[in-house]
């Protein structure tokens, strides 16, 4: 079976395809949630150090990997088009951008949920909290400087350039950020010493692939409208039978 | 503190509410706005195509 | 092209810019009169206890200098946009990014050397020790370039937009972070008693990075927004 990929790189044939993508994913990633659910809270038994709370663990841990795997692959769209002026990945990376704020947003007040009964404090200045916050900053300035431009060509390409810069920047903040923290040595609770029960890792694992095809979903139904946007005055947009 | 006693005593409703609640709310809210732009661009080009063939005519 | 007529391009650039600036004093002046202002209000803020002053003054040094250079950066390339002047330099024969870097280096001279020259001064109202603040002065001068040439890249980008100015921190302020880790971590390990040298060099090899990449990145922002 030859399928010619770049076939799919044509917003046209894209739409189409991602309109028929999206219930699959939509649909793989409620069963996934509702499986890493039972999981995590039914089979998976109470951690003897943190009680319930560590059941947090499930959405906080898929969101923050989603948060961070987002941005690279955002920062990876954004480079394509910016380098080989392809319009579809300047799409992608504008629509992946709000699903990527809102993991990180979800992973950092997940993180402060699990931080007041752990720590006993809403917020630790803990190297990963932090990062995790200049992270959210970082997804804000690029929908921020994408919305503030009007032309689309010149939006997509500064941005694109904002959002490599971001992730070359990304590992250096990461390490002072780091770095920074044990100077001061954070009041940071180690969990890696204690050992994982086999439910609990399966029930991230199950959580994570949902938020992934959840995130999937999303971006592709992002990405439909911002299509339809872009391309308004071509013709197959005009033969579409959702617009007649 | 209140809270912090109503914590100890209810930890799974604590998790519950607090953390999966607000992720739930927040997917909901983003699928919400993915819907109402799509059927807004939908609107918009169907107001364009209409008055362009009104132009044509 | 060859290395001279290079360098001598960058003096060029570095010189016409200085001059420009000293022809509106009243622009520098403001970044300065700010970042003492802001300084200044700190102690009111927090109250006059000298421990507490302190230990937070690198910090808030740092900060004010962060916030006082991105006041600036919106007028690194308006004025020879708005007169055409950044078109012309684009056109010209020679490397963009070579009169990026000489813009910067002007920036920094107007805007980021007034404010190392300050710091001492301000220091001495928090209280910081000779060798404290010998450390901040070596820190600001490794780190406030850096936050020059960041900011560029983000000066580029929202060339001509409007509201320009707050969205410009808000691109510019997360990337700087680093900056203002290692500049008030090497204060704070100096009173520590430990060696400072790490943080310096840490804070060096960042201003190299800089030096290396941000004057092609800001011609590449430069030219996305000037299409």
């Amino acid at each position: 079976m030859a399928i010619n990929w770049f076939k799919y790189s044509a917003p046209s044939t894209f739409y189409g395809l991602a309109g028929k993508l999206i219930p699959w994913f939509a649909l793989s990633a409620a069963i996934m949630f509702a499986v890493g659910l039972y999981i995590g809270f039914v089979v998976a038994p109470m951690d003897a150090q943190q009680g319930e709370f560590y059941r947090i663990v499930f959405i906080h841990v898929a969101s923050s990997i989603l948060s961070m795997f987002l941005y690279l692959i955002m920062a990876g769209y954004a480079a394509l088009g910016l380098i080989f002026n392809t319009r579809l990945s300047s799409m992608m990376a504008t629509a992946i951008a709000p699903t990527g704020a809102l993991f990180a947003f979800i992973s950092l007040w997940t993180g402060a949920l699990w931080g007041k009964p752990m720590w006993g404090a809403w917020w630790v200045w803990d190297a990963r909290l932090t990062s995790e916050l200049i992270l959210l900053f970082l997804y804000l300035g690029f929908i921020a400087l994408h919305a503030s431009i009007d032309d689309p060509r010149r939006a997509d390409r500064a941005s694109a350039l904002l959002a490599i810069v971001g992730s070359v920047n990304v590992p250096i903040i990461y390490f002072s950020v780091k770095w920074w923290n044990t100077l001061h040595q954070g009041s940071t609770i180690k969990f890696s010493g204690t050992s994982m029960h086999v439910a609990m890792q399966q029930a991230m694992f199950v959580t994570l692939v949902a938020c992934w095809l959840y995130a999937i979903a999303v971006v592709l139904a992002r990405v439909r409208s911002i299509i339809l946007e872009r391309e308004r005055h071509t013709k197959w947009i005009a033969e579409l039978p959702e617009v007649k | 503190m209140g809270l912090d006693i109503w914590m100890r005593e209810n930890p799974l409703t604590y998790v519950w509410l607090g953390s999966y609640a607000v992720a739930l709310l927040v997917f909901v809210i983003e699928v919400a706005m993915v819907v109402h732009k799509r059927k807004i661009t939908l609107r918009q080009i169907c107001l364009m195509r209409n008055t362009g063939d009104e132009e044509i005519a | 092209m060859k290395k001279s007529s290079m360098l001598g391009l960058l003096v060029l650039v570095i010189r016409r810019d200085l001059v420009l600036a000293m022809r509106r004093r009243a622009d520098m002046l403001t970044t300065l009169i700010f970042f003492v202002m802001v300084v200044s209000l700190f102690p009111l803020g927090v109250g006059p206890e000298m421990d507490m002053l302190r230990k937070m003054a690198a910090g808030v040094l740092w900060v004010a200098a962060l916030l006082s250079s991105m006041l600036s950066l919106g007028r690194l390339f308006s004025a020879d946009y708005l007169d055409g002047t950044l078109e012309q330099m684009m056109l010209a024969p020679q490397s963009l990014s070579v009169l990026v870097l000489g813009k910067m280096v002007a920036h920094w001279m107007v805007s980021g050397l007034p404010l190392v020259l300050m710091a001492p001064v301000l220091g001495l109202q928090f209280d910081m020790s000779a060798q404290a603040l010998g450390v901040l002065i070596a820190g600001l001068l490794l780190g406030t370039p850096v936050l020059s040439m960041v900011g560029a890249i983000g000066a580029a980008l929202t060339l001509g937009l409007r509201g320009g100015g707050v969205l410009l921190s808000l691109l510019v302020l997360p990337l700087c972070i680093p900056v203002l880790i290692f500049g008030t971590g090497a204060v704070e390990a100096s009173t520590a008693g430990l060696g400072v040298a790490s943080h310096l060099s840490l804070l060096g090899a960042l201003l190299v990075l800089a030096l290396a990449f941000t004057p092609w990145v800001t011609a590449q922002a430069l030219r996305i927004s000037m299409e």
